[in-house]
């Protein structure tokens, strides 16, 4: 098996739970609700522990540093995260429909892992599945009584969704091993998971009254994966690596 | 042979029946009433022919669970009493750790500490297993998901209309 494709995998799968639980972190304190105070906290710990959990694989089986090295000591343009997980958490409309996004993708992307030939991925897969299902549950309940709440809740969820689209279109831009990870099975591929995405998402949005809108392909905005940013991962790596900058080396 | 107890040599004290018993008194640091074995995240214990080495491997409840490295430093130093001379504890995910590992005996204790034990779900997670929940305080079935997340990872928050009070379930995954 190709080490190289399989880092390249790892790397934007870890990069993204990583990132979007630092997002979601950023609700603890402020949450519309108690309830939801606690459950984007909950959902930021479960990310982060995804994170980890690939950031071990890739150390441990594939060579790299350990997880807190890569996690907080790389550069931007090394992670490889997509930029939808970058954007700034708004306002909780905006967060909302990100989640409700971004967790049926990996839902979709974690089941098709299920069945990875790349054993310790596969026997992750398996596990994380059962703990996404309950962010899709939590996603699919908001997004369903918002968008049928009443005006206001209705054009601000649909106002998100446009705005959110390009981007989450970019989870699945395609790497440079795309072929070899389908052919030795590690992971039938970027447009089979959006394929199979789009599927999952339809019926929810349906059933909140929201329109999926056209996006031409001219449109979808890709470049994380290879390292491209927006501008606002900085300024998120910057905080989020503050203090272990300060002394990299002490020990905690 | 009731190894903990008598004087015993220490090679006698080695057995693998002795290291399953010890880890009886290592709790879960979240739910005091509940033992790593009560919770079913122990899976293997092997201990070498010489008896100088045991090892123990474990799965955490929930991939991001904050008490693993806690649990697995105890489980190492609980372990580490019966005189081993190196105790390794593994954590991974060989084995998937779903909430039907948890034995009959736990999910007794698990209600009468005030936390609703989870449906048995073998397999898929359905909406019907998420409904029906027993009040740990009243008893009655008469209660709602207020919230799938918790205090902790492992909890969702729930509601009973007979008693009118909140309560809290540990979910099934």
């Amino acid at each position: 098996m190709n080490n190289e494709a399989l880092k390249d995998l790892l790397y934007k799968m870890a990069d993204d739970a990583l990132i979007i639980g630092h997002r979601n972190s950023e609700w603890t304190g402020i949450g519309p609700m108690l309830e939801e105070d606690l459950a984007f906290s909950s959902m930021a710990q479960d990310k982060i522990g995804h994170a980890k959990a690939l950031y071990q694989i890739l150390h441990e089986i594939l060579g790299e540093p350990e997880p807190d090295k890569v996690a907080f000591l790389r550069e931007e343009n090394r992670f490889k995260c997509c930029q939808f997980v970058e954007l700034p958490i708004g306002e909780y409309d905006f967060s909302l429909v990100r989640q409700f996004l971004f967790d049926h993708a990996e839902a979709v992307r974690y089941d098709m892992l299920t069945s990875s030939s790349f054993q310790p991925l596969a026997l992750l897969a398996k596990k994380v599945k059962g703990e996404i299902k309950y962010h899709v549950m939590h996603a699919d309940t908001f997004l369903k009584q918002l968008g049928t709440g009443n005006e206001e809740s209705h054009a601000r969820m649909q106002s998100a969704l446009n705005y959110a689209m390009p981007y989450a279109l970019g989870i699945f831009e395609k790497g440079p091993f795309e072929n070899e990870l389908i052919q030795q099975g590690v992971f039938a591929g970027e447009e089979a998971a959006k394929n199979k995405w789009l599927e999952k998402i339809a019926p929810v949005l349906q059933a909140a009254g929201l329109q999926l809108p056209e996006i031409s392909d001219d449109k979808i905005i890709y470049g994380g994966r290879k390292g491209f940013h927006s501008e606002y991962l900085k300024p998120l790596l910057d905080e989020m690596c503050e203090v272990v900058r300060l002394d990299p080396v002490a020990e905690w | 042979m009731d190894a903990l107890t008598t004087n015993d040599t220490p090679v006698a004290l080695m057995s693998e029946k002795a290291v399953w018993s010890s880890l009886e008194n290592v709790k879960d640091p979240e739910i005091p009433v509940l033992s790593v074995i009560d919770m079913g995240i122990i899976y293997k214990v092997e201990v070498s022919d010489s008896s100088v080495e045991c090892t123990i491997t474990m799965t955490p409840t929930f991939v991001g669970c904050p008490a693993i490295d806690i649990m697995k430093k105890s489980v190492h130093d609980e372990v580490a009493k019966l005189g081993f001379a190196t105790v390794h504890v593994i954590v991974d995910f060989e084995n998937t750790w779903t909430s039907d590992r948890m034995s009959e005996e736990a999910k007794r204790k698990l209600e009468k500490f005030g936390l609703a034990p989870p449906a048995v779900i073998s397999g898929e997670l359905t909406e019907e297993q998420l409904n029906n929940v027993r009040c740990p305080h009243c008893g009655s079935t008469d209660t709602t998901l207020r919230s799938a997340f918790g205090s902790t990872l492992c909890r969702a928050i729930r509601f009973c209309f007979a008693c009118k009070q909140g309560f809290e379930q540990f979910k099934p995954v």
